[in-house]
C-alpha cells in the first residue's frame, strides 16, 4: 500500500466549485493588560474585517509586514484563537453550526516557523508524528506515520527513534509537515514555515511542498515575509496592512501591477540582486503604526505618497480592478467616485 | 598605508563534551574602509569570526590560533585598559539583537554619552551633543526628545538605529555588523542598509557585514568572502561573486536563491546539510553535497587557488571552468 492509499482526508462535500475555505468579516481585538490593577487598558487591533477564499487545490500566500495580522489570521483559521467576530465555513460549513471545533482541526493541519518549540523535546520522532493520527482515530497511525516520515525524506529506521535535539532545522520541519500530514488534512496553514531554514535547505522544503500538494491534493495558505517565496509557491497573493487585507491578485497579476501603494513599496523593498543596479531610496519611512491606536480611514495614509483628505476620513472598500476583477484592492485611487483628486487614473509613477 | 585587517590561519575550537572546530584556517585581508560581506549559513562560522576579532570568546573553553593584526596593532596581545579601548573605540560591533547591546535600565542617550566620554575622554556636555549628533545622524526623528528614551521605548527598527548610533559615536575604524537586520521587516531593511552605506561613506570606515542573505550583501559590500564548514572558501568583488561564482557551493547558493524563478518550477536545491565539525576537515567538505565531486576531493583539503587579484577559490574544480551542466 502507498502511503496516498493510506491518506484518510475527510469526504469533500461540495465538488470542484465550493471553496475549501471562505472567512467573511473575521475580527480579533486582543486586551493589553496594564497599570497596576491589571485592568484592561487598550486593546490590539490584530485581525480586523479580513475576507477571502481559498478555492480547492489552490494555494494563497499571505504577506505584510510584522504584526499585521498574519499569524492571528492562521491561528482564527485553525480555531486556535477565538474569533471576536466573523465566519468560517469550511467546505461548505459553517464553524459553530454544521462544523465543530474538532471536525474543523481534522480538516485544517498548520505548521509553524520554530520547528524546535512545536515538538515535545520528550517524544521521538515517531511518537511525534503519530500523537496527531492517534488522537483523531484514524487507522494504524504508526504505520501511516512511517510512511509519512518516508515520504518527506526522512528514513524511518534511522530517525523514528531519535529525539528533536538530535535533528536539524531543515529536518525538524520535515517532521513537523510529516506530522501534520499525518492527520490527512485537507488544508494546511504554513506561517513562516522555511523562514528559519538556510537557503540551501530551504529550497529542498520548498520542492517537498510542492510535491505533497500534487499528490495528496492539499489546499495551502502559506504565510511568509518573503515575497520571493510567497510568489513562487503561491497562486494568489493576499496583502495585509495593520489588520486588514489592502490587496488580493492572482499572482502574475500583482507582479505585473502592484494596484496598492503599500504593496508597491513591499515590492520594492527586496535587495536588488544586482550588484550594478543596487536600491537607491527606501521605498517606505518609518516602521508601521502601533496597531493599538491605528490611523482613521486608511490606515495606510500616515506613510502614504499619495495620501488626500478623503484618505484621512474614508476607509477604501476592497473591490475589484476595472481592468481583472479577480485584481482586488483596497485605495482610494481604484475607485472614480470616491472624491481623491486622483482617482481613477490607477496609482501615478 | 597599513592594511585595516590582517588575519592569518586563524583557528578556533571550542572545547566541552564535545569539540566543535568552528574555524579552520581562515586568512582574511581588508583595506582601509573596504566594506566585505561574510556570507554563509548558520553555523558557517561567521559570528565567532567576528567574536574572535572583538577578543569576546570565553577564554576557558576556546583555543584560538593563528594572528591578527588591526590597524598594525596584534590584537591577541591586548589586555586589560588596552582591550577596553580597542573594543568599542577603533572597532565596534552591531548586533542582529539589540537587546544584546542597550541596556534596558539608561535613556539612549546616557548610554552613547557614557561611550564617548570613555573613549574620547571628553566632558558630559560634550559627549551629550555627540549623542544628539548621532541620534540625528541615523535619522531618528525628534533626536532631541528621544535622547531621553528608554530602549523598550522605541520600535524595533529604531532600536536598530540607535544600536548603530552608538556603535558609530566614537568614529571606529572598522564596524563590525552581525546580521543587524535579519530581524527586521524588509521595508525597514532596506532603510537601515541604505542608512549604513551612507555613513559608511561619510565616516570612511571599514565594514564587515555579517549576513546569510546574497541579497543583502549585494546591497551593502564591495567585498563578498563565501564561508562552509569554517572556512572562506570564496573571495571576490561583489560583481565577481555575483556574476562569476566558481566554488560549487556558491554557485548552488546563487541557484537556490528564489530571485527570478518561474511558479512550480523545481528548484536546484543542495542536497544534505553542512557538516558537524567535530572533527578537522582534512578534505573538501563540501564532498559529500557537491554535484561535481571527484575522487581526489575526498582524499586531501583543496588547494587555494587565485584566479585573479585578490579573488580565491577553494576548489579543485576552479581551475578549470566549470561547464553548467
Ligand atoms: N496573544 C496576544 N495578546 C496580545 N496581542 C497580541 C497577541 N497575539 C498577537 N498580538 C498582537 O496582534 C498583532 C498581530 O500579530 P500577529 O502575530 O498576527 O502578526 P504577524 O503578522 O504574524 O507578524 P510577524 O510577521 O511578526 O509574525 C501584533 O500587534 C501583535 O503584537
Ligand atoms: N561558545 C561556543 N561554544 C561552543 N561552540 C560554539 C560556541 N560558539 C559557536 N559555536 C559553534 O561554532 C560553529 C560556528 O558558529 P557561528 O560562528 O555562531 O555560526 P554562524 O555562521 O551561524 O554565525 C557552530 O558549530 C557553533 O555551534
Ligand atoms: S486610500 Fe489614500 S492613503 Fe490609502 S493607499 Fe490609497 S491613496 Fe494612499
Ligand atoms: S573540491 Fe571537489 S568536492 Fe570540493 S567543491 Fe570543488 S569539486 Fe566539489
Ligand atoms: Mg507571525
Ligand atoms: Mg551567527
Amino acid at each position: 500500500m502507498s502511503v496516498t492509499d493510506t491518506y484518510q482526508p475527510t469526504p469533500d462535500t461540495g465538488g470542484p466549485a465550493q471553496p475549501l475555505i471562505r472567512v467573511t468579516g473575521l475580527q480579533k481585538y486582543f486586551p493589553v493588560r496594564g497599570g497596576i490593577l491589571g485592568r484592561t487598558q487598550a486593546k490590539v487591533q490584530a485581525v480586523d474585517g479580513v475576507s477571502f477564499e481559498v478555492k480547492k487545490g489552490e494555494t494563497l500566500g499571505i504577506v505584510g509586514e510584522s504584526g499585521c495580522g498574519k499569524s492571528t489570521t492562521a491561528k482564527l483559521l485553525i480555531g486556535l484563537v477565538e474569533k471576536d467576530k466573523g465566519e468560517i465555513v469550511f467546505d461548505g460549513h459553517a464553524l459553530g453550526e454544521r462544523l465543530s471545533l474538532k471536525e474543523l482541526r481534522r480538516g485544517v493541519q498548520m505548521v509553524f516557523q520554530d520547528s524546535y518549540a512545536t515538538l515535545n523535546p520528550r517524544l521521538t520522532i515517531l511518537d511525534s508524528v503519530a500523537f496527531g493520527a492517534k488522537v483523531q482515530g484514524l487507522d494504524n497511525p504508526e504505520e501511516l506515520a512511517r510512511k509519512m516520515m518516508d515520504r518527506v525524506g526522512l528514513d524511518p529506521d534511522r530517525f523514528a527513534h531519535r529525539y528533536p535535539h538530535e535533528l536539524s532545522g531543515g529536518q525538524r520541519q520535515r517532521v513537523n509537515i510529516a506530522r501534520a500530514l499525518a492527520m490527512s488534512p485537507r488544508l494546511v496553514v504554513l506561517d513562516e514555515a522555511v523562514s528559519a531554514l538556510d537557503k540551501s535547505v530551504e529550497a529542498q522544503v520548498l520542492n517537498l511542498l510542492n510535491d505533497l500538494r500534487a499528490e495528496f491534493g492539499l489546499t495551502y495558505v502559506f504565510i511568509s515575509h518573503d515575497l520571493n517565496v510567497v510568489r513562487y509557491i503561491s497562486d494568489r497573493i493576499l496583502v495585509m496592512y495593520l489588520g486588514e487585507v489592502v490587496e488580493v491578485a492572482p499572482v502574475d497579476s500583482i507582479w505585473q501591477e502592484q494596484a496598492h501603494p503599500y504593496t508597491r513599496s513591499l515590492f520594492s523593498a527586496m535587495p536588488s540582486m544586482d550588484p550594478d543596479n543596487r536600491t537607491k531610496e527606501p521605498p517606505l519611512a518609518g516602521d508601521p503604526p502601533n496597531p493599538i491606536n491605528p490611523p482613521s480611514g486608511c490606515r495606510f495614509h500616515t506613510r502614504c505618497r499619495f495620501a488626500s483628505a478623503v484618505c484621512k476620513e474614508a476607509v477604501p472598500k476592497l473591490a475589484g480592478l476595472a481592468r481583472n476583477g479577480d485584481h482586488m484592492v483596497a485605495c482610494h485611487l481604484h475607485d472614480a467616485q470616491s472624491g481623491h483628486p486622483k482617482a481613477g487614473q490607477g496609482v501615478p509613477e | 598605508m597599513t592594511k585595516l585587517l590582517e588575519m592569518k590561519n586563524l583557528n578556533v575550537r571550542f572545547k566541552g563534551k564535545r569539540t566543535v572546530h568552528a574555524i579552520n584556517d581562515v586568512s582574511l585581508s581588508m583595506d582601509q574602509g573596504e566594506t566585505l560581506a561574510l556570507l554563509g549559513e548558520s553555523g558557517s562560522g561567521k559570528s565567532v569570526t567576528l567574536k574572535t576579532l572583538l577578543g569576546l570568546l570565553p577564554p576557558k573553553r576556546s583555543q584560538i590560533d593563528g594572528s591578527i593584526h588591526v590597524n598594525g596593532v596584534d590584537i591577541m596581545s591586548l589586555r586589560g585598559r588596552a582591550l577596553q579601548r580597542y573594543r568599542g573605540g577603533e572597532v565596534s560591533m552591531v548586533f542582529q539583537e539589540p537587546a544584546l547591546a542597550l541596556d534596558p535600565v539608561y535613556t539612549i542617550g546616557h548610554q552613547i554619552a557614557e561611550s564617548v566620554m570613555r573613549h574620547k575622554g571628553v566632558d558630559k556636555a560634550n559627549a551629550m551633543s555627540t549623542a544628539l549628533d548621532m541620534l540625528d545622524r541615523v535619522r531618528i526623528p525628534s533626536a532631541n526628545r528621544r535622547l531621553h528614551n528608554y530602549p523598550h521605548e522605541l520600535s524595533g527598527g529604531m532600536r536598530q538605529r540607535v544600536m548603530i548610533a552608538l556603535a558609530l559615536a566614537c568614529r571606529p575604524r572598522l564596524l563590525l555588523a552581525d546580521e543587524p537586520t535579519t530581524a527586521l521587516d524588509a521595508t525597514v531593511q532596506i532603510q537601515i542598509l541604505l542608512l549604513l552605506r551612507e555613513l559608511q561613506k561619510e565616516f570612511g570606515m571599514g565594514v564587515i557585514f555579517v549576513t546569510h542573505d546574497i541579497g543583502v550583501a549585494v546591497e551593502i559590500s564591495e567585498r563578498v568572502a563565501v564561508m562552509y564548514a569554517g572556512q572562506i572558501i570564496e573571495e571576490g568583488t561583489t560583481h565577481e561573486i555575483i556574476r562569476d561564482a566558481r566554488h560549487p557551493y556558491t554557485q548552488g547558493l546563487l541557484a537556490a536563491n528564489l530571485h527570478d524563478v518561474a511558479r512550480g518550477e523545481r528548484l536546484s536545491a543542495i542536497p544534505g546539510a553542512p557538516p558537524a565539525l567535530e572533527a578537522r576537515p582534512d578534505s573538501c567538505p563540501f564532498a559529500p553535497r557537491c554535484p561535481v565531486a571527484m575522487p581526489e576531493c575526498r582524499a586531501d583539503l583543496p588547494p587555494m587557488l587565485a584566479p585573479g587579484d585578490r579573488r580565491r577559490v577553494a576548489c579543485l574544480r576552479a581551475a578549470q571552468p566549470i561547464a553548467a551542466e
